[in-house]
């Protein structure tokens, strides 16, 4: 499990280094850095004198790894319209994001696996048809639209929510359900057919032939098989909500992170940009790590692998 | 002797789109105390649903009655899946053909062993430890102690089927039925797993109901074979009544399929049973081997053939008398 463990942290590594390598070409590709921080209004010898005061006239992978160098001690530069160091911005919202997918990564788990045990238990029946229908809707509706209707339901007409802002845990509750709601239809299909698949193994029958309870036949034998693959779902999933978390936070003015990295990109705030895009995807990194050891923690066969 | 099981009339219905299948028609046995009873058949002919019906442990469409059906004396019709859910794996355990999957992947041996008598007995999880110790040394595996904490995935076909079987007598069941428990296995382990099987049943005294294809099986374990065709019994009686003197003409194929050594000489055909066993919808309106039997005459189409009793224990469903089954069975083994 040790060895396992180091192998995956190994591959985690050079990753971020990849993805953060990615990242940098590519925004330095898409902006001119020097343009960026000098203003709409600049002249061309103004540009110039920035891009020399701030290095950016050296060769790019110079420019990398001084990047990286200093990336790596938590050093991520200052904001260009926000004068303030990207690292505080960052740490500032982070909570915000981190609440809102915790939160909505937790309502759909806690929404798609009981109905997804329940469909399983009973294929075909009414429980079955409502779970299916209401994971045909979660994947048709767009998440910005279900948010509206949202909050004209619940914010506007019974005004039993706020809609914007992040004072209290109420804030949250729509935008978690909002980016949660997407995710549900496929931990829901997963489970049900990670049930159905287990309640017909022989091991299945063996623990019934043993005299074990239902409850226990089915929550120990069956549904911790049943969940493996959705574990590592989950993890995907809750980078995609960080990544939703864009759309989501400028619905509901969220003050986290998806919500800067929309104020950055459409201010072309560079460093914050590379920053955040570094965030999240360390993140992703992370979470697929975590994904892989509680795998291997609920299922021995791939601890050897 | 006491009967431990004892079964008369045995049904299991399973209601489908085109009408009703009974693969599982009126079987009547009992597995007593110390024996062995074989259940002989080829494929899909009710062996393995009659050991689930037994166990209660039927697909859920399939509907199961019987004249009787009583555990040490105990009727299991009457009793709720509460109390059967109490005795099975306590008062009768079952051994399954596919020891690669019957355990559970995502749990150790020790906990698969353990949790089957906790939940039996009022025991702590040191006692349960001790008593799977024992028993996986009882079963032949060694080191036993560390065996416990490995995961079925590291053990071996033989192995596991061991374990199968150390999980079966965790709470000294007076049961034990074992369907094609050395089917998935290697011949060389095949023996081990059967001689085992032989020396638990005589030191813990269980009674053992084996179901097999494999004659060869029957002839080492059983004290008495009960010949299943088409969801019925078509021949019954001690394991050397029936061998010596078959009486049924599928019981005298399948016996003729096997080669004896010095007598099947090197190239001779083995003997086979031509046709396929029939569909078993409705109920029976004739003998249901007559489309395969060498003897078949207008009676045997007539109507359903009635199970013979001739003497204590020994039973055989044909129109022809004993004394014209000997003489086919005699002519067919001169030829």
């Amino acid at each position: 499990m040790l060895v396992y463990s180091l192998k995956r942290l190994l591959l985690a590594c050079l990753v971020v280094l990849t993805v953060s390598g990615i990242t940098f070409i590519l925004t330095n590709a898409a902006i001119d850095p020097a343009k960026a921080l000098a203003g709409d209004s600049a002249s061309a010898a103004d540009i110039d004198a920035i891009r020399k005061a701030y290095g950016f006239d050296r060769p790019l992978p110079v420019q990398y790894f001084d990047w990286l160098g200093s990336a790596l001690i938590g050093e991520f530069g200052e904001s260009v319209r926000m004068r303030r160091p990207v690292a505080t911005l960052l740490l500032e919202r982070l909570p915000v994001t981190m609440s809102l997918g915790a939160c909505a990564l937790a309502f759909a788990l806690l929404l798609s696996i009981p109905l997804g045990v329940v469909a399983a238990l009973k294929p075909n029946s009414a429980v079955d048809r409502v779970a299916l229908s209401l994971s045909v809707l979660g994947q048709a509706l767009p998440t910005f639209w279900f948010a509206l209707m949202m909050i004209i339901l619940f914010g506007v007409i019974l005004r039993w929510l706020p809609i914007s802002g992040s004072d209290t845990w109420l804030h949250f509750v729509m935008p978690a359900i909002a980016l949660g709601y997407y995710a549900t239809p496929a931990f829901m299909r997963l489970t049900r057919a990670g049930m159905i698949e287990v309640l017909a193994s022989d091991y299945i029958r063996t623990a019934r032939a043993k005299g074990l309870r239902p409850p226990t036949v089915l929550f120990k034998h069956a549904l911790r098989n049943a969940v493996i693959p959705v574990v590592s779902l989950a993890a995907v999933q809750f980078g995609f909500m960080l990544g939703g978390s864009v759309v989501i936070e400028t619905i509901f003015a969220l003050h986290g992170v998806g919500f800067l990295a929309w104020e950055s990109i459409s201010r072309s705030d560079i460093p914050v940009v590379q920053a955040i895009v570094l965030l999240i995807s360390l993140f992703y990194i992370v979470l697929t790590l975590l994904a892989d050891l509680l795998n291997a923690y609920l299922d021995p066969r791939i601890r050897v692998a | 002797m006491s009967a431990i099981l004892e079964v008369r009339d045995l049904r299991v219905e399973i209601p489908i789109a085109t009408g009703t299948l009974v693969p599982v028609r009126g079987v009547s046995f009992q597995v007593e105390r110390g024996k062995t009873l074989c259940i002989v058949g080829e494929s899909g002919c009710g062996k393995s649903l009659t050991s689930l019906a037994i166990m209660n442990l039927l697909p859920k469409r399939a509907k199961r009655t019987a004249g009787q059906l009583a555990l040490a004396g105990a009727d299991l019709q009457g009793v709720d899946e509460r109390a059967m859910a109490d005795l099975r794996g306590n008062k009768m355990a079952m051994i399954f053909q596919e020891p690669m999957t019957s355990l559970n992947p995502a749990y150790t041996i020790g906990n698969q062993l353990e949790e089957a008598y906790l939940r039996h007995r009022r025991a702590t999880r040191a006692e349960a430890r001790e008593r799977a110790v024992y028993l996986l040394e009882k079963v032949g595996i060694t080191a036993a102690g560390s065996r416990l904490r490995q995961y079925p995935h590291q053990l071996s076909g033989g192995l596991r089927q061991r374990v199968m079987i150390a999980m079966a007598l965790m709470c000294g069941p007076d049961l034990i039925i074992a369907d094609e428990p050395t089917t998935a296995l290697d011949v060389t382990i095949q023996a081990q797993i059967l001689h085992l099987l032989a020396s638990l049943q005589r030191e813990f005294h269980m009674g053992v109901m084996l179901i097999t294809h494999d004659l060869g099986i029957v002839a080492r374990v059983a004290d008495r074979v009960a010949v299943m065709y088409a969801g019925e019994i078509v021949e019954t009686g001690t394991v050397h009544e029936v061998f010596a003197s078959p009486l049924h003409p599928y019981t005298q194929g399948l016996l003729r399929c096997i080669p004896v050594p010095g007598k099947t000489r090197r190239g001779e055909h083995l003997g086979s049973i031509p046709g396929v066993v029939p569909a078993l919808f409705g109920e029976a309106t004739q003998c249901s081997f007559a489309n395969r039997c060498p003897h078949a005459m207008p009676a045997c189409t007539a109507a359903p053939i009635p199970l013979t009793a001739i003497g204590a224990d020994r039973a055989y469903r044909c129109v022809l008398p004993v004394e014209a089954c000997v003489a086919n069975q005699a002519r067919a083994v001169a030829a």
